[in-house]
């Protein structure tokens, strides 16, 4: 087979692994919340609810798309397909397995997690595009906040991220992988690994960081004039990019598709992969059921008097060590 | 091949558009689709690293913060209002400019000889994504840090200079509150004044 050809399959897989995960975790998330709160959660479409998604999936697409009068209708349109299409394309570098047999990736450039970085800063288009678009008051409050907020966390997040490049002597997601065999980088890399928690919820707007959407105050934020299935697409792109953080957390702290200290050698390094994506998922959900949201002040400075000089102190340490002792 | 000159044309399609859109954000929507297709192009010289950081820093820093001032300051989707047309003034002067330029840039094709940096040498040109080679991440920054150290510094001396002198041009000129008492007064200062707007 040509080379297009096994690409082009890889990304219809691809495609459809990521679209499935993100109806089932919308479900997963409700059934947990539910069950956090002492509460069945959604138990009428199908057993446990299991055709939940399909149902909501139906409704989105019947309902009526609405374009408000004062919209931009170019913008207006446009915005929800940037911030889908950076939600997708990130998956064409992120690997899934040991890709020795290149089965596992689409492609694996050198430079893959400076990819990651330069199309997840893109994303930001299509909530400020949105907001701004809608021509009404409370979306265009939104996207100046999720503009503002997601500069303010995405350097906190660049610096999390050197000390791994660092310590891995590669930008290579491969390379990342691989250098942690012996060791996973949560452990030399504690600090780096909670500012990039952190700093990946605000990034993708959730609890307690979504004064993006905060409804006690902007009604729905940079969403509120969207309906029907455009509306659907920056809820797709919002559970992709939780997805995408999730797997970046495993790539680069948890050892990816390494097994925990090399037990159970029989099972397959993507069964791995998946287990701490899951945890990690599960941990956003945990979070948004327990904690409240932030005051906006208090986020910004969080961000720049906290994070920031916490990434930079973890980043000059580890470059002290590593100029010292080698990798 | 193709690629060059599908990118091209796009290209120079979002220029035009950009400095042509009657509403300063479609502009920015425009210099949003060239910088991408212009990190595209780097890939296609295997100028990894660059496109990479074309997109990080002008695409993901620089533009949203024209994005950010022009979504606040015509917060409506109102059209710029345009001067009259000035094109046929500026017509002939432009087109002897244009042609010059590119009388220039065939003359000075022709005569250069293939680029090759200082750090290339002894590296091959490989595919794109592999280690090692022009333009891949390590080659630059051993060429950053070592041929092209001094450049480098001056560049950054330049930008900080640059953010100082920023601050110093827009920051408030409100004294420096410094101690806790003082910014006791402040607030209170203020608190004076809303009652005082309000009772007015």
């Amino acid at each position: 087979m040509p080379d297009w050809l096994i690409i082009l399959i890889k990304s219809a897989i691809l495609l459809l692994v990521v679209v499935t995960t993100f109806a089932y975790a919308m479900l997963a998330e409700r059934k947990v919340l539910g069950w956090m709160q002492l509460r069945p959660g959604p138990n009428r479409v199908g057993p446990w609810g299991l055709m939940q998604p399909a149902a909501d999936a139906a409704k989105l697409i019947l309902k009526e798309d609405l374009t408000p009068r004062t919209a931009d209708p170019l913008i207006y349109r446009l915005a929800p397909f940037i911030s889908l299409l950076t939600a997708f394309s990130v998956y064409a570098v992120i690997p899934f397995g040991a890709s020795n047999a290149g089965v596992w990736a689409i492609g694996t450039p050198n430079a893959g997690i400076l990819f990651l970085l330069a199309i997840t800063s893109i994303g930001v288009y299509g909530i400020t595009l949105g907001g701004w678009a809608s021509g009404s008051k409370y979306p265009l409050l939104g996207s100046v906040r999720a503009t503002a907020q997601m500069i303010s966390y995405e350097l906190g997040m660049s610096l999390s991220f050197i000390g791994v490049l660092l310590l891995a002597g590669t930008t290579s997601l491969d390379g990342i992988v691989s250098a942690q065999e012996k060791w996973w980088f949560i452990i030399p890399q504690f600090v780096g690994f909670i500012v990039y928690i952190i700093t990946a919820v605000a990034e993708t707007n959730r609890v307690p960081f979504d004064l993006v959407e905060a409804e006690t105050e902007l009604v729905a934020g940079f969403h509120t004039e969207y309906s029907g299935l455009r509306f659907g697409l920056f809820f797709i792109a919002e559970y992709v990019n939780m997805l995408t953080v999730s797997c970046i957390a495993s790539l680069l702290f948890l050892g990816g598709w390494n097994a925990p200290f090399g037990i159970l050698p029989m099972v397959p390094g993507v069964v791995w992969f998946i287990l701490k994506v899951a945890f990690f998922m599960f941990f956003y959900m945990w979070l948004r059921a327990t904690l409240p949201r932030f005051r906006y002040d208090r986020l910004m400075a969080f961000g720049w008097k906290v994070l920031l000089p916490l990434a930079t102190l973890n980043l000059v340490v580890t470059a002290i060590i590593v100029a010292f002792l080698g990798h | 091949m193709i690629a060059f000159w599908i990118l091209a044309v796009i290209m120079l399609g979002s220029a035009i558009w950009c400095i042509s859109a009657s509403k300063p954000v479609y502009s920015v929507v425009a210099l949003l689709l060239h910088f991408a297709a212009l990190a595209a192009m780097y890939l296609t010289l295997n100028a990894e690293f660059l496109a990479v950081i074309q997109l990080i820093v002008y695409s993901g820093a620089i533009l949203i913060l024209f994005l950010f001032v022009i979504a606040l300051l015509s917060s409506g989707v109102a059209s710029f209002s345009v001067g009259p047309n000035r094109l046929p003034r500026i017509a002939i002067p432009a087109i002897v400019l244009i042609a010059l330029a590119l009388g220039f840039f065939t003359y000075a094709m022709g005569h250069a000889g293939a680029v090759v940096p200082a750090a290339q040498a002894g590296s091959p040109l490989g595919p794109v994504g592999t280690a090692d080679v022009f333009g891949s991440v390590n080659d630059f920054g051993k060429a950053l840090f070592t041929s092209y150290l001094l450049p480098f510094e001056i560049t950054a001396l330049l930008l900080m200079v640059a953010v100082i002198g920023v601050i110093l041009l827009a920051g408030d000129h409100a004294p420096y509150v410094a101690t806790r008492k003082h910014a006791a007064e402040v607030r209170r200062e203020m608190r004076e004044a809303i009652l005082r707007e309000g009772r007015q």
